[in-house]
């Protein structure tokens, strides 16, 4: 069985696991308690924020823990329009390959009175600096564009896209659910103003992640009721799983360097592989990616069928087809970057497990090879093409 | 997977009737490539028989695997008894299709009787050339 969905999500590691064990079963208490299982328990929430403000180059009092990357994202964008609309300021710029976690919050702030700019991600799957700086107004409240992509692994220009935001003074938020624990991260030298993560893409736990906001944003309430977390998000604290997003952390970012070279060769061995499959093509950039993502488009296949299949030789993947959406458009990112429909149904993404192997690599290609032949013998497009009666594609 | 039943995974990884029939008698396409479905159906057909059936299909699980029922269904039975054949009857005999699956046994339905329209049609030119 090969694991290949890493940006799904992951299995928790060993070490998280024994920390989420721990304190659920010997520092139950609830850390806004008075007696010591409760102070223990708030001495394991504050020891896991100052590890995971340590390990972004951020303040500890920066970091507000969330159920994870979806709402870190909704209480960032909604904060910064808050304080955009206090300065009468209602102008919002992003990327057009954001997670809906980030397009959905737009769209509804729209219906509020927002204008919001879509930058466009070009064939590369890059958001270009010069082109937020032509976006940037006089009104701009709020940038918010992801550090790497979720889909297509790209990782954008974001230190050059926060001095951006610095020049001009706008708020800068990047979605780093895809990068964080997988590629270097710092708060300082990105000039991130506000940051998103969530502990599963890492190794650790699900259900939990975090918000970095820099000292002086003033955030906006998801959840009102208790003062925890500084009375910006009610709810007792889920302290096994904050403090197993701690340690997960710490051992991705102790290895991250080893581990993003070693992944990122089989990354290219991949690619180079399922590259020899006649009329695909790979999805982004080949280099300015995360190691682990590999995302084709074959033509004349569809992408869930690929799947199916593929399951059925032991390999775990996804794709950006309609038919694994539940809707009929293929996915936003492989439009935005300019895949038409036909071709984008047939998208495969692979996201690498830091244990693949150079067989388990080598198997990958022979059986995506192999599936993809098999649907294009009795695929009525494929025989089209090849029959000359329409143009390939790819 | 629990995505589909056991009948529509069956269908799925062992196809009924793929494939092409050269000097088919009737030829339906429906579907297109932008919604991520396409069905061509082949048939063969004697004496008001389906003698022979034949499809290929650009599409999901549920689209290769309604396919394949539907073709089982129609093959050696009278072009009239096909023609009613119905999406639902196509779903059942699947055990069920998760609901934002059914058009693909609406496909399967539509594909079958575009290529009987097609046969209708090739033979009224047929008896007119006569």
């Amino acid at each position: 069985m090969i694991y290949a969905d890493n940006a799904a999500t992951t299995r928790i590691s060993d070490a998280a696991l024994n920390t989420f064990i721990t304190l659920s079963r010997d520092t139950y208490g609830n850390a806004s308690s008075l007696y010591t299982v409760g102070q223990r328990a708030k001495e394991a929430l504050e020891q896991a924020r100052a590890d995971i403000a340590s390990v972004i180059h951020a303040e500890p009092r920066e970091i507000l823990f969330t159920s994870g990357g979806s709402e870190a994202d909704n209480q960032a964008i909604r904060s910064a329009a808050v304080l955009g609309l206090s300065k009468g300021k209602k102008h919002i710029i992003s990327s057009a390959f954001e997670h809906h976690a980030v397009l959905h919050t737009l769209n509804k702030l729209e219906k509020e009175g927002f204008s919001v700019t879509l930058l466009p991600v070009h064939e590369d799957g890059l958001v270009r600096p010069e082109e937020l700086e032509d976006a940037i107004r006089e009104d701009t409240c709020l940038v918010t564009i992801m550090y790497a992509n979720n889909e297509i692994g790209t990782i954008q220009p974001i230190r050059e896209l926060g001095a951006v935001c610095r020049k001009h003074g706008v708020i800068f938020h990047t979605d780093a659910v895809q990068a964080i624990g997988h590629i270097p991260v710092d708060v300082e030298a990105d000039n991130i103003d506000m940051l998103s993560a969530s502990a599963h893409k890492f190794h650790g736990p699900k259900g939990v992640g975090f918000l970095y906001a820099k000292k002086g944003i003033r955030l906006t309430n998801l959840i009102e009721g208790g003062a925890q977390e500084r009375g910006k998000r009610a709810g007792t604290e889920n302290i096994p799983g904050i403090a197993a997003m701690a340690t997960a952390l710490k051992e991705a970012i102790a290895s991250l360097s080893e581990r993003a070279e070693y992944v990122a060769a089989r990354r290219d061995r991949l690619i180079a592989g399922l590259s020899a499959i006649p009329h695909s093509a790979l999805n982004g950039d080949a280099t300015k990616r995360l190691p682990s993502n590999v995302n084709f488009c074959f033509e004349g296949i569809e992408g869930e069928s690929l799947l199916l299949l593929l399951d059925d030789r032991g390999i775990m993947a996804s794709s950006g087809s309609a038919c694994t959406s539940g809707s009929l458009d293929p996915s936003h990112v492989l439009l935005a970057i300019g895949r038409v429909h036909d071709v984008a149904h047939g998208s495969l993404r692979l996201s690498l497990g830091d244990d693949i192997t150079d067989d388990e690599v080598d198997y990958i290609i022979k059986n995506v090879s192999e599936v993809v032949t098999y649907l294009r013998g009795f695929s009525p497009i494929w025989r089209d093409l090849t029959a000359g009666k329409k143009p390939f594609i790819l | 997977m629990a995505l589909y039943s056991e009948k529509v995974m069956d269908h799925f990884r062992n196809p009924r009737n793929v494939g092409v029939i050269e000097d088919a008698d009737g030829v339906g396409e429906v579907g297109n490539a932008k919604c991520g479905d396409i069905m061509k159906m082949y048939l063969k057909i004697e004496n008001d028989i389906i003698e022979d059936v034949k499809f290929e299909t650009f599409g999901c699980g549920s689209a290769i695997a309604s396919s394949s029922m539907a073709t089982e269904m129609i093959k050696g039975k009278p072009v009239a008894e096909a023609m009613k054949l119905t999406n639902k009857a196509v779903a059942e005999a699947l055990d069920g299709l998760p609901d934002y699956k059914m058009h693909c046994s609406v496909l399967a339905e539509e594909a079958i009787k575009s290529a009987l329209e097609d046969y209708e049609k090739k033979r009224a030119e047929k008896t007119d050339a006569q």
